[in-house]
């Protein structure tokens, strides 16, 4: 039977207090914001807390939302608790000058990759994380390429006319 | 001539290493795909290994910024390449819980065929995989014969073999012909006696046994932390499997078992997949009856009733006035889009399949992530091999299911 | 609804002597136990009729090759049941999948390390030109890095696709020159991609 939603919200701001906002549905399943330094106090929270038990990561990414000033970047984690078979969503907000979020790969080993995907792709710089290099990409590439400022087609190539695809 | 000559002048330190470094990859016959590992071993064992991935990026994420919803369905195709229709419908259902579309019954059960037939098609591919890679050549070879079936059905529906870019969101492009079931009833008739053959040359083959038993064992608490799903997670004990947790696309009018195993090894894993294969027999059958069941109308039934988002027929598009606006309006993007953001998961052939996917109202996704799980579950490749023999780690890697497509994006 | 083009309605019965047979003898003259030709065609018909493929899958068209060697089409009916993973013993580079461009130096490398006479195939849109990739890690066609002989359209090419571009590449190398590896303008050719 799955955690009612109301339950885990009242549980969080019990905690948390004001620290914890932006409680929404979405289509039915929990979303939440907390501020970026409170990241690993609420993943482990939502870990250790027996009524809760959000102990599977499924997901962790970053979306880029360019035209929020100081809050460009987001980090979004996706929990399952397999056992009552609920899923959440939690997202901390960073600026993209300064992007710093602690790691929560010593908490899920399966953030490691995760996470380096994230910083290949967003330039999101987990402080903790043990490896954190590019990993799809290659080592040289000097910018963030998944960032809405940069184009899909690589600029180099000469043999594609951009007019020719509909792209002029 | 006194002096005393050396043949070969060692670096400093050489003597006193004990450990041998090999690269492995990224193109060796041995991985399946375009991995690289450089080991270091200690005689023909393995003490440790970096991985490097990435070999076929091909930014399917950015990619998907770019097209509209229905253009997206190709790029699923090339993630999870051995069971290209999961990855379709998985996609056709993340947009229609966004979209609020809800698909009728008949279409349910045929995505259920489909979907089945690609589990099949990917763990035939897996398991014989691993036959090949403890020296067992023939069932590969037999297999393949097989897995052709599996294609035509395919062919039949959708034009195409392999990256199939099956169904539109609410349901088919077209209803499956005759042929189509003519073609199911043939697979489902000769497979079983296939797959039980296929089994007897591995399940109880005492060299298969003594190669796989003990070589990349997991424990069930270090998989969940590693975020095992699929078959590597049942296999080291743990029954979680989206079609029954979170059910889509009626999976909860099937009967069907979750094979689980216990010690998370190479062996399990292998039997794991074998045993699903049973169950996706099964599954289809069910099916299959089903929508024989079905009379009248409802038999012809292939698609959801929603003109705004489902293209019309070709046909109607020259001939018909209305089909020509609702077709329009689909490619031009002057269809409302919903705001909001959607997690979709389906059952793939290797695990979790998930879609994330963020509307701004535009017609082309904001963000789209996909939850590849082999690329999450790889991380775990270096404690699963260490200390084991170099040979078992090519085995461990071939049963994993690791498909690179979709690791790398 | 019947589909507006059908292959192969009246297949014609194959006969079992058919089936079986010898390569055509080149061009030439022959009479009681001897036979001359060119020497380019005898060298050309036995290298066509045993290519050793090295297959460079990447992605998905790798699955189509693993179909095309299969019992089902396979590709051992046309010499090439050897397929060896060593680029030192193999003369027919098959690159089939997207090539990134993390993975192109390696791809030269392994071009690089294989002996003339070498030829190269690009199966499927991806190695041919980038594919529906158009994208920021990925090359735009195997032809930037490394010479191709003949290209295979399709994403990915059905086996019997595949089966076609090898039979070209057979129809090339049983014609080439023996001499052509050591013209100037094979040579010119490879300066341009860098190799010497």
């Amino acid at each position: 039977m799955a955690i009612d939603n109301q339950y885990i919200q009242i549980k969080l701001t019990e905690k948390f207090g004001d620290l914890v906002f932006n409680f929404e549905d979405s289509y039915g399943m929990l979303s939440f914001e907390a501020p970026k330094e409170q990241n690993l106090k609420v993943l482990q929270y939502l870990y250790d807390e027996p009524t809760l038990g959000f102990q599977f990561l499924t997901d962790l990414c970053a979306v880029n939302y360019p035209d929020d000033k100081g809050r460009e970047l987001a980090v979004v984690y996706h929990l399952h608790n397999l056992q009552t078979n609920t899923r959440i969503r939690f997202k901390v907000f960073t600026s993209i000058e300064n992007t710093d979020v602690f790691t929560a790969s010593k908490l899920f080993s399966a953030a490691d990759w995760m996470e380096r995907e994230t910083f290949d792709f967003y330039g999101v710089n987990f402080v903790g994380h043990h490896n954190l290099k590019r990993i799809l990409n290659v080592d040289e590439m000097d910018y963030f390429p998944l960032r809405k400022e940069f184009p899909l087609e690589d600029q180099t190539r000469i043999d594609k006319d951009d007019e020719m695809f509909g792209r002029g | 001539m006194t002096e005393h000559h050396h043949h070969i002048t060692l670096p400093d330190g050489s003597i006193e290493k004990q450990t041998t470094t090999l690269n492995v990859g990224p193109t060796h016959p041995a991985t399946h795909g375009v991995f690289q590992n450089i080991m270091e071993l200690d005689g023909e064992r393995v003490v440790s290994t970096e991985q490097t991935v990435g070999y076929i990026h091909r930014a399917f994420e950015k990619l998907a910024e770019r097209r509209p919803l229905y253009q997206v369905t190709p790029i699923t195709d090339r993630l999870n390449y051995c069971s290209s229709p999961i990855n379709n419908m998985g996609w056709h259902l993340t947009c229609e819980k966004l979209l609020g579309v809800e698909t009728p019954k008949r279409v349910d059960y045929l995505r259920v065929i489909i979907m089945e037939l690609a589990r099949i098609s990917d763990h035939l591919i897996c398991n014989s995989i691993v036959g090949v890679d403890t020296g067992a050549y023939t069932g590969f070879l037999y297999v393949m014969q097989y897995r052709e079936l599996i294609y035509e059905i395919y062919e039949e529906v959708c034009g195409s073999r392999l990256t199939t870019n099956i169904g539109r969101i609410g349901g088919f492009e077209r209803n499956f012909t005759n042929t189509a079931f003519t073609k199911l009833e043939k697979f489902l008739k000769e497979y079983p006696k296939v797959l039980k053959e296929f089994e007897g040359l591995f399940t109880r083959n005492r060299i298969f046994m003594e190669r796989t038993i003990g070589g990349g064992a997991i424990s069930a608490e270090r998989a969940l932390n590693y975020g095992f799903t699929g078959p590597n997670l049942r296999a080291a004990g743990v029954d979680y499997d989206v079609r029954v947790h979170s059910p889509y696309s009626s999976y909860e009018d099937f009967q069907f078992d979750i094979p689980v195993g216990k010690t998370g090894d190479n062996y399990d894993r292998f039997l794991v997949r074998n045993q699903e294969m049973w169950q996706s027999l099964s599954i289809i059958e069910q099916a299959y009856q089903k929508i024989q069941a079905f009379k009248g109308a409802e038999a012809e039934i292939y698609h959801a009733d929603v003109p705004e988002y489902y293209l019309p027929k070709k046909e109607d598009v020259y001939t018909k006035m209305e089909a020509l606006i609702w077709h329009f309006k689909i490619i031009m993007g002057e269809v409302d889009m919903p705001k909001g953001e959607v997690y979709k998961a389906v059952e793939g052939g290797n695990g979790e399949l998930g879609f994330y996917l963020i509307s701004d109202g535009g017609r082309t996704p904001f963000r789209l992530h996909f939850r590849r799980p082999c690329f999450i579950y790889y991380q775990a490749y270096p404690e699963l091999i260490k200390g084991g023999m170099l040979s078992d780690a090519i085995v461990t890697m071939s049963s994993l299911n690791l498909i690179a497509g979709e690791l790398d994006a | 609804m019947s589909r507006p083009v059908r292959f192969n309605i009246h297949p014609i019965e194959a006969k079992i002597s058919d089936a079986i047979g010898n390569a055509p003898a080149p061009e030439g003259y022959g009479g009681d136990g001897f036979f001359t030709a060119r020497l380019s065609d005898v060298v050309g018909l036995a290298r066509k009729n045993s290519l050793w493929p090295l297959p460079f899958a990447t992605s998905c068209c790798g699955i189509e090759f693993m179909g095309t060697m299969g019992s089902h089409y396979d590709l051992s009916r046309f010499g090439s049941e050897r397929v060896g993973f060593s680029p030192r013993q193999c003369d027919l580079l098959m690159v089939m999948g997207t090539i990134a461009k993390k993975m192109g130096p390696v791809l030269k490398q392994v071009y690089l390390q294989m002996a003339e006479p070498r030829w190269v195939i690009a199966v499927g849109a991806c190695a041919s030109s980038g594919g529906i990739f158009d994208t920021y890690s990925v090359l735009q066609g195997i032809d930037q890095v490394i010479p191709v002989d003949v290209y295979v359209p399709g994403c990915p090419p059905r086996p019997e696709a595949i089966l076609d571009g090898f039979m070209k590449i057979q129809d090339l190398v049983g014609q080439e020159s023996i001499r052509r590896r050591n013209g100037e303008q094979y040579k010119a050719l490879l300066n341009g991609y860098g190799i010497e």
